[in-house]
């Protein structure tokens, strides 16, 4: 449903449309997000949810309609404002997107960095988020040293680093063991009890039924009726 | 700003080669250029002191009677930008020939009569030692009737400042395309160095980071590359002088000129000018590559 006043809503999608060429890769999406949501976007291959997130972050301009996130309207949305859009997110990627020549705390580093912070509060910071990551360890560590589970674990820790008001997670468990999965979904929901939104794209449906949560459904990049985390069908 | 400086140190390191090339390019580029400006410094030094020693014969047609000679001279006196006339009678010059001829002398004692002409020296004022106006005083010169010839050594001068403009034109264009050149070696060494942080790049922008950030390592890159070759390059500069003018026999150039090396102001100025040739090079591969 959509409150028309969007009161409480951080994300709003109105009509949207995004089309590769002659792809449509998603149609009149109309979506509200709510703050401190905790929602699944789901769907088969190709339904349109990577595409969905990356016009959330303006990773791709929209093709048609309008994207409001926290007041912020994207399709007037200059060059420069772009990076002030970027740290509302915190985002997690299938892939980990880590920079692997540098180490653990640079790739977390960055994030603070850019928003001109001391090095001593950076130091401090990273050391706190790591160590709610379990990772304080690898703090010195080259990414390619690390197992897939501890890559996305850093990958969260340098999301979360920055208190961004909302967490976009790219299919984050689909390189992982089960047992990994469970520390990553753990520590999502984790982020969102201390109140932002998180937004996970996955297509793993048992992960869904586990964790609880809204469920936006896409097929052919189009929403269907929202339903329940337990009437999703396996 | 620490932070930058460390990232782009790092980018320097980690790129060696790359960068080494462009250093070296930098400093070659520098090395001609600032060869060039110190020929010119040398060049236009020994040509000024030689036109301040530039005086004008006024060669008198025979026999002109004395009074009219200091008529003459009270006349040349006054014109314009005249220092000072001496008369060089046709006997003093004789004297100043045999002078000059030193043990060959004896070969004027067989002349029936002195075959040179009554003279005057004319100095020239500094503010009018120039060509033109030095040629205009000539004519004035010349079209006075006792005077037979005005001479004043104007076609070796007219030529040596020819050829030296023809160097300063070649040295222009020549020094123009090495730093052409070299702003699009740097432009391409920063391009190399940005294709194998283009995922680094982009990382960056997904995590928030403005254009400004990540731009600002590879313009202190460039500024970095850039010092670092004009200092090799003057450097260099200053090594084949000293050798240069350590070979030259100083008698000569302590009687004819001194030459001197650049100025600090004009050191600075092209170490500057090498900082910016990095930076610039930088400028223009960045603006092809970030682009929104």
């Amino acid at each position: 449903m959509i409150d028309p006043q969007g009161k409480g809503s951080i994300i709003r999608l109105f009509h949207v449309h995004k089309n590769y060429g002659a792809v449509k890769a998603l149609s009149d999406v109309t979506v509200d997000i709510s703050k401190n949501d905790f929602l699944f976007i789901t769907g088969p291959s190709g339904a349109g949810k990577t595409s969905l997130l990356k016009l959330l972050y303006y990773g791709e301009p929209v093709s048609e309609g309008q994207v409001l996130i926290d007041g912020m309207n994207l399709s007037r949305i200059s060059h420069k404002r772009i990076p002030m859009l970027r740290r509302k997110f915190g985002i997690v990627f299938q892939d980990y997107k880590l920079i692997p020549t540098k180490t653990v705390f640079d790739n977390i580093a960055i994030v603070l960095e850019t928003i001109g912070k001391k090095r001593r509060f950076i130091e401090k910071k990273i050391r706190s988020v790591l160590r709610t990551v379990g990772m304080e360890n690898s703090i010195h560590s080259l990414p390619p040293t690390l197992s897939g589970g501890e890559q996305q674990r850093i990958a969260v820790a340098r999301a979360i680093v920055g208190d961004p008001k909302i967490i976009l997670a790219d299919e984050p468990t689909g390189n992982l063991d089960e047992d990994s999965a469970t520390v990553i979904l753990d520590l999502l929901k984790k982020f969102h009890t201390r109140g932002a939104t998180v937004i996970i794209a996955t297509h793993d449906k048992e992960l869904i039924r586990k964790t609880g949560g809204r469920v936006i459904y896409l097929k052919q990049g189009r929403i269907l009726p929202i339903i329940p985390p337990q009437n999703v069908r396996q | 700003m620490i932070i930058y400086f460390k990232r782009a140190i790092k980018d320097i390191l980690e790129h060696r080669f790359l960068s080494a090339v462009t250093v070296v390019t930098i400093s070659i580029s520098i090395l001609i250029a600032s060869a060039f400006t110190l020929f010119f410094i040398n060049a236009n030094a020994i040509v000024n002191s030689w036109k301040k020693g530039i005086r004008i014969m006024v060669y008198l047609k025979p026999d002109i009677p004395d009074i009219k000679v200091t008529a003459i001279q009270r006349n040349i006196r006054e014109m314009k930008g005249v220092k000072d006339v001496r008369f060089i009678s046709k006997k003093e010059a004789l004297k100043r020939l045999k002078d000059q001829l030193g043990r060959q002398s004896s070969l004027l004692d067989n002349l029936k009569e002195n075959p040179l002409p009554d003279a005057f020296e004319i100095q020239l004022m500094e503010t009018f030692q120039n060509q033109d106006k030095i040629e205009k005083l000539a004519a004035r010169l010349g079209s006075l009737k006792p005077v037979d010839e005005v001479e004043y050594g104007q076609v070796w001068l007219g030529r040596f400042t020819n050829i030296l403009n023809l160097f300063r034109l070649t040295g222009f264009a020549m020094g123009s395309l090495f730093l052409v050149a070299t702003v699009l070696i740097v432009a391409n060494t920063i391009r190399l160095v940005f294709y194998s942080r283009q995922k680094d790049v982009e990382i960056m922008r997904l995590v928030g980071a403005t254009d400004g950030f990540i731009k600002a390592p590879f313009y202190i890159e460039g500024l970095i590359q850039g010092a670092l070759g004009g200092i090799i390059g003057l450097g260099a500069l200053f090594v084949l002088f000293m050798f240069i003018s350590s070979n030259m026999g100083r008698e000569l150039t302590s009687s004819l000129f001194t030459i001197r090396f650049l100025s600090w102001e004009t050191f600075l100025g092209i170490w500057g000018c090498s900082m910016f040739v990095g930076w610039i090079g930088c400028f223009v591969s960045l603006k092809q590559f970030l682009k929104p």
